[in-house]
């Protein structure tokens, strides 16, 4: 059982394998998550034994929690003992599942949050004040960009946007008031992958933190914290919590580093519930099996829709035509569900027809969930760009954004033909 | 549509009033009627609620059924089908039915004046030895416990249905993604949907599928009449446990498989009971009905006394010791002091409880895992 947090009865995390992590210093390697990975996503970061002798966690509903006396509260506060307080600074469903994702991503410490941008909004807030610089690769999710030029710049901090992948540009953007350089990778919905050995080197030849957005990723296909990422995000609404029933984020890195941003989540609030975390905890059990399978099936039909003569153009790392394949092929041990495609010679309502013809993939945003989900980023994400600001970000009118889910592969190859023929 | 795409979709259309991708979790107890004595689809939640039928249509669609319900239980499934059963009825049971169908059978069912008669159902002969003229329902399980014996599924339909008798099949142990009962000559498929169906141990409930449209409303009409039904967030728990199923069957059999291989090669082992190996009595039939997907239930027997045998139950560090299975975490227990305690010892010694028997159940962990927890249990104890 690799990178295992198992808790002991006394709620202690003892951490296996995690002292050294993995000879981050030398060269990084391909992660082989998957091994034991299936063990430490049922067991890691819960107690081996629970309240009433429960196989399962309780949900525990408590705003706020008891102590015995004003001594033991004295005590609580000169000790800083780990325990509960008041449901805005954690909870005990919350924490078993901070435990088990800082076992799978390999950190020491993550904190989660009520949704992915709750979680990237809580790190820059800890982590930036005015006067001080970011720069970010021009294709993170268009919320989080959003956030950093419209409203950090309220606050005096300046928000650098570079080409994805163009590593010189980031370089240069950097100086003295840069803190922190952040990507996402794979990124959406173009699914270039970030070479995390020089996104690194970089940060750390000027000494500047680094912070991937792996929500595309997962833990299943890459652990950015072995290639010395500082900081890794997740959107878990996506493939952690992996059935489209629950909002949240995570930030996982070091203890020391992540002290500040707990202390600020306590204090602006935006932490998750005890009932989504329970669902969390129950979708993490099955995390390996779909992760499995939402690879299998988006190579499948990616390689399906690259050889069907109505499609112009397929982005997915794990087909030799994409940009990242190489990269991906070194750092990844498979490439997700996300595919996005170009339907040949058609317009925006044409594309549309395509989508509307589906019978398997729900049309709605998001994706990593067992569903398969089915959207045209132009009019799902984009409608109120400006087309000059759609060709800057690559959204093309004939663009199709397909998350494939865990349903049997041929069933969607053969929905989507039959879509392409309508 | 293949099994797995199934699992996912069907019960689980986009909610016609707000879109929403997942079914959801319908409290209400009550519901508005469009007019006095004009009835809407729903009105009262014990004849039937959105959350609880559409995870109804998932496990109709799922074990090839007319119909299926669902129940708070496994036993009030059970118990709804046995209501079927008037007083002078006779009932042929498998010999080693689950405890609590037997109690049911033998203490509550007998006080309606319905008869029973055990027999082997792993020997289709002796299932028609013990028919009368009176039979009205033949009950076995699929994959008996803990010797994990194969009835032969069509024969006994045939014996059962030339009596004028239903086949019911308990089928816990070998959920829809690896055996439909229905296809193979059952009337009704029954579920301990707490065990795989519902696969996170989270989830109290039981499923009732009919492959016959009149016996279904016979059946719904005992459910509406007595109860026993599903609630609304167990429902919905219970469906997105189904939409891994496929999934965590595939990954457990697997696992399974390779633990009973490595089982039967280990020196401190006498005897390991399990489907999937070639070495099992009723291997054959075992494949010919499920293919290559045999359960995730081992039995096994260790070189050692029943304290030592204990002590290994007590020894695993990721296998949890409680009776119960089918879910992601794999648990292991003694049945001679657990599961099957209240057998005596003639009992016992007639259906193989031995003292040196384990009984386990695989969960997802990674099978090398669990492969070395076991190892490290067995040399510690033996």
């Amino acid at each position: 059982m690799e990178n295992a947090t198992i808790v002991d009865q006394n709620n202690t995390a003892t951490q296996n394998n995690t002292a050294t992590p993995s000879g981050m210093d030398s060269k990084p390697k391909k992660s082989d998550s998957r091994a034991g990975l299936s063990t430490t996503s049922v067991h890691a970061g819960e107690a081996r034994r629970k309240p009433s002798d429960a196989v399962t966690d309780s949900i525990c509903c408590s705003s706020t929690f008891t102590f015995e006396s004003t001594q033991s509260i004295i005590d609580y506060i000169q000790q800083k003992q780990d325990r509960e307080e008041y449901g805005r600074y954690g909870n005990p469903n919350e924490k078993v599942v901070e435990r088990k994702l800082a076992a799978m991503e390999s950190t020491d410490e993550a904190i989660v949050y009520s949704s992915g941008m709750a979680a990237i909004v809580g790190l820059l807030m800890a982590k930036l004040s005015a006067g001080d610089e970011i720069v970010i690769f021009d294709q993170c999710y268009h919320r989080s960009r959003e956030f950093c030029s419209k409203h950090l710049s309220r606050f005096g901090i300046v928000t650098h946007q570079v080409k994805t992948g163009d590593f010189q540009a980031m370089d240069a953007a950097i100086n003295s008031r840069t803190k922190l350089l952040i990507s996402e990778s794979p990124t959406n919905p173009h699914l270039s992958v970030i070479d995390l050995e020089q996104f690194v080197a970089l940060g750390k030849s000027r000494q500047v933190e680094t912070l991937i957005d792996a929500t595309l990723a997962t833990p299943y296909n890459v652990r950015p914290i072995e290639y010395g990422v500082d900081y890794v995000w997740h959107s878990a609404t996506k493939y952690m919590g992996g059935h489209n029933d629950l909002l949240a984020g995570v930030i996982c890195g070091s203890k020391e580093k992540l002290v500040d941003v707990r202390k600020l989540r306590g204090i602006l609030g935006g932490i998750n519930s005890p009932h989504n975390m329970y669902l969390l905890e129950r979708g993490l059990k099955t995390f390996a099996l779909r992760m499995e399978r939402h690879n299998e099936n988006g190579q499948r039909v990616a390689e399906f829709l690259e050889s069907h003569p109505r499609i112009e153009k397929v982005y997915y790392p794990g087909l030799k035509s994409h940009p990242s394949h190489e990269v991906a092929k070194r750092t990844m041990k498979g490439f997700g569900g996300l595919i996005t495609f170009l339907v040949r010679d058609a317009d925006w309502k044409e594309t549309g027809a395509i989508i509307d013809a589906c019978t398997i993939p729900r049309i709605a945003p998001s994706l990593g969930g067992v569903e398969s989900l089915i959207e045209q980023p132009f009019v799902m994400s984009y409608f109120d760009y400006s087309p000059e600001d759609r060709e800057r970000f690559g959204i093309s009118d004939n663009m199709i954004r397909l998350a494939c889910g865990i349903e049997d592969s041929t069933d969607l190859i053969a929905d989507l033909r039959q879509a392409l023929e309508v | 549509m293949k099994f797995r795409t199934r699992a996912i979709h069907v019960g689980n259309e986009p909610d016609p009033a707000t879109g929403a991708v997942v079914t959801p979790i319908h409290l209400a107890t009550t519901f508005i009627q469009p007019g006095a004595g004009v009835w809407g689809q729903f009105d009262y939640s014990r004849s039937g609620s959105p959350t609880r039928s559409a995870v109804e249509r998932t496990l109709a669609d799922l074990e090839g059924a007319a119909g299926a319900l669902a129940f708070s239980s496994g036993m009030a499934a059970t118990h709804c089908a046995t209501m079927l059963l008037k007083s002078g009825d006779h009932v042929v049971a498998g010999c080693d039915i689950y405890g609590g169908t037997y109690r049911l059978l033998h203490k509550i069912c007998n006080r309606s004046g319905i008869e029973v008669t055990l027999a082997s159902a792993d020997d289709a002969d002796q299932i028609q030895a013990a028919m009368r003229p009176n039979t009205k329902m033949v009950w076995i399980e699929s994959i008996g416990n803990p010797m994990m014996t194969i009835p032969d599924i069509p024969a006994i339909a045939e014996i059962a249905h030339a009596g004028g008798a239903l086949l019911g099949v308990d089928s816990t142990f070998a959920p829809p993604a690896i055996l439909r009962p229905l296809e193979l000559g059952a009337d009704i498929v029954m579920h301990s949907a707490t065990k795989y169906l519902g696969g996170h141990s989270d989830c109290l409930s039981g499923v009732l599928a009919a492959r016959d449209i009149e016996l279904h409303k016979q059946l719904y009409f005992i459910q509406n009449a007595t109860g026993g039904v599903l609630g609304a967030l167990e429902s919905f728990l219970l469906q997105r446990g189904i939409k891994t199923l496929e999934l965590r069957m595939r990954e457990q059999c697997q696992s399974a498989l390779a633990i009973a291989h490595w089982l039967e090669q280990h020196p401190q082992v006498t005897r390991v009971l399990y489907p999937g190996l070639t070495s099992h009595t009723h291997h054959d039939r075992a494949r010919k009905f499920m293919g290559s997907q045999f359960g995730a239930m081992i039995s096994f027997e260790i070189n050692g006394d029943f304290a030592k045998t204990k002590c290994v139950c007590q020894s695993t560090k990721l296998f949890g010791l409680a009776v119960s299975l089918g879910a992601v975490e794999s648990l292991i227990e003694q049945p001679a002091s657990m599961s099957h305690a209240s057998y005596d010892s003639q009992a016992k010694a007639k259906f193989g409880i031995t003292d040196s028997l384990i009984r386990i159940s695989v969960g997802l962990e990674d099978a090398q895992d669990l492969i070395a927890d076991l190892d490290q249990a067995i040399r510690t104890s033996v």
